[in-house]
């Protein structure tokens, strides 16, 4: 029981870093960025990769990040330059990275990492993901508070505003993007060296992922004012990872857990929107009563009469 | 200060929608003026603020800021220079924002958006006293998220953060025509005001009448892309809402019988 705790841990501590990735596109620059399944892949890959080829687990990671920007900056560029959808641009990123994975991993679709150094190495696996996830959750939080961030947010906000201020948007949604992706690619890297091999369909269901876990985090912390939005990345990821690992001991198999994902969304989605249905409806009810007391008012002004 | 040297805008060019706007359009803009631009639909006066603030490229001709020729710059490095505030209110601010955040957005208009941290606490006495200006109690309101403002607040607020960076150039595209009249008088008062502390250089597209009568020192009446009437000083003084009405009433019988 206390392995399966700690196994749930470790891997939100992971998955996490993917979310704070995904928090930037989906709620802060409100682009529908589904490459997040390919560059989670491609993360894994480039770590696994170099890895094999004798390089150092740790630099391996910033290798991972640079391949997961330049994905971005790719999804970016159809965007801005070439003028294509955001999500459909996502897709045809996220199409060619399946590809372009399969060339990383030298056509092999799973390239195990046996006998080979990682970053958690004679350390402690808890404790290294801590000062990982923590570092990205600072880096996340303080960004946030610079120019720069606040540009990220005015654009997903009122682009209109952005441009106003003599900034070229683009260039800032390219990097926002890039940015998002490395942090996705980071959370591969870091997972394939977690779990000892790298494979071809590791990134599927990342984004769906991403979304739960911010949906549910959101969902929680919507009545706090939390300037600290990394925290509820992270909470989400936990309660997520830990309603999949439930219904895994629950005997669904493994191969069920994207529906469940799925259904996970909807429910968190359902349960936010019908909240505002919910309180709407009270107002109704109210506005009726006061309305019936009028009435009552008048009938008892005219018998009064 | 600002030149339009024999500018032609044409939309749709080649297809059967083909719709000339502009056709060899010049204007000289002086520093101290407040231009108040009427006219009827179509006439224009969107497109001339679009050509102005970059969203809209022209076929020929040139356009002149301060010297500097500006007709092939983009959106975004024409408003380091020039403020625009649109009808719509929500356009101008950023609603998930507080006031305060958004003045130190505006603030930076102009200089680099780094990583130095945004919100400096020592603002906050220059925010209290540029928005005091306004006499809408914003000063009491800076850690308010934009969004819980009414229209004519973001309207005002919109204003503040517009001429904050020192424009060289203001825009106002019927910027009071979404908020109720009262309200409208309130701004438009507030923009005189403001206009007039900062010397800016201003070029107002309305629809209202006794506006364009009663504000600025300069009117232009657009019609198909030419100027109908272009008066200042003492004869835009001088000139009768009745006037006025009159030539709005020849520009649509000539419409009848084109």
């Amino acid at each position: 029981m206390n392995g399966f705790v700690i196994g749930i841990i470790q891997q939100s501590l992971i998955f996490s870093i993917a979310v704070m990735g995904i928090y930037i596109t989906y709620k802060i620059l409100k682009f529908a960025d589904l490459s997040a399944d390919g560059s989670f892949t491609l993360g894994a890959s480039v770590s696994a990769i170099l890895i094999t080829k004798g390089m150092n687990p740790f630099i391996s990671l910033g290798f991972a990040m640079l391949a997961g920007a330049m994905a971005g900056v790719a999804t970016g560029l159809l965007n801005v330059k070439l003028k294509i959808q955001d999500m459909l641009s996502s897709i045809l990123v996220m199409v060619g990275l399946y590809s372009i994975n399969l060339r990383i991993m030298m056509g092999k679709a799973n390239l195990p990492l046996l006998n080979q150094e990682s970053i958690f190495t004679d350390k402690n696996i808890l404790l290294m993901l801590c000062i990982i996830t923590f570092i990205c959750a600072a880096f996340f939080t303080l960004l946030f508070k610079t120019k720069l961030g606040y540009l990220l947010k005015g654009i997903g906000d009122n682009e209109n505003m952005i441009t106003s201020l003599g900034i070229n948007t683009g260039s800032i949604k390219i990097f926002a993007l890039s940015l998002s992706n490395a942090f996705i690619a980071l959370s591969g890297g870091i997972l394939a060296q977690y779990q000892g091999f790298s494979d071809i369909n590791m990134g599927t269901g990342t984004m769906i992922m991403g979304l739960a876990s911010i949906i549910i985090g959101y969902n929680i912390f919507r009545k706090i004012n939390l300037s600290n939005s990394s925290i509820f990345c992270i909470i989400g990821t936990l309660l997520y990872r830990t309603s999949i690992a439930l219904s895994l001991r629950f005997g669904f198999n493994p191969s069920d857990l994207n529906l469940i994902s799925s259904i996970i969304v909807i429910i968190a989605l359902s349960i936010g929107n019908s909240r505002e249905l919910l309180a709407n409806r009270r107002r109704y009810s109210l506005g009726k009563e006061k309305f019936k007391y009028l009435l009552g008012l008048k009938k008892a002004g005219s018998r009064n009469a | 200060m600002l030149k339009f040297e024999n500018i032609s805008k044409t939309f749709n060019k080649g297809s059967a929608n083909e719709q000339m706007v502009f056709n060899n359009f010049s204007m000289d803009i002086g520093k101290d003026d407040f231009i108040c631009v009427l006219g009827s639909n179509g006439a224009g006066k969107s497109t001339l603020l679009n050509i102005i603030s970059g969203k809209t490229r022209v076929d020929e001709g040139k356009m002149i800021l301060n010297g500097i020729d500006v007709t092939m710059d983009t959106e975004y490095e024409k408003c380091k220079r020039i403020s625009r505030i649109f009808q719509d209110p929500s356009l101008g601010t950023n609603p998930s924002m507080t006031i305060y955040e958004n003045l130190s957005m505006a603030k930076n208009k102009g200089k680099r958006f780094g990583l130095s941290f945004l919100i400096n606490k020592k603002d906050e006495e220059y925010f209290k006293k540029i928005l005091g200006v306004l006499c809408l109690g914003l000063e009491d309101k800076l850690n308010t998220p934009v969004s819980q403002l009414s229209g004519g607040q973001r309207q005002s607020l919109a204003l503040i953060m517009a001429v904050i960076g020192e424009p060289e150039l203001l825009l106002l595209d019927e910027h009071t025509a979404a908020l109720d009249p009262k309200t409208s008088e309130i701004v438009m008062d507030i923009t005189e005001k403001i206009v007039k502390e900062k010397g800016l250089t201003t070029i107002m597209v309305t629809h209202n009448i006794d506006h364009a009568l009663k504000y600025g020192n300069r009117l232009i009446m657009l019609h198909r892309g030419n100027k109908l009437i272009d008066i200042s000083g003492d004869a835009k003084n001088s000139l009768t809402k009745k006037e006025l009405l009159g030539l709005f009433k020849d520009i649509s019988d000539k419409n009848l019988f084109n």
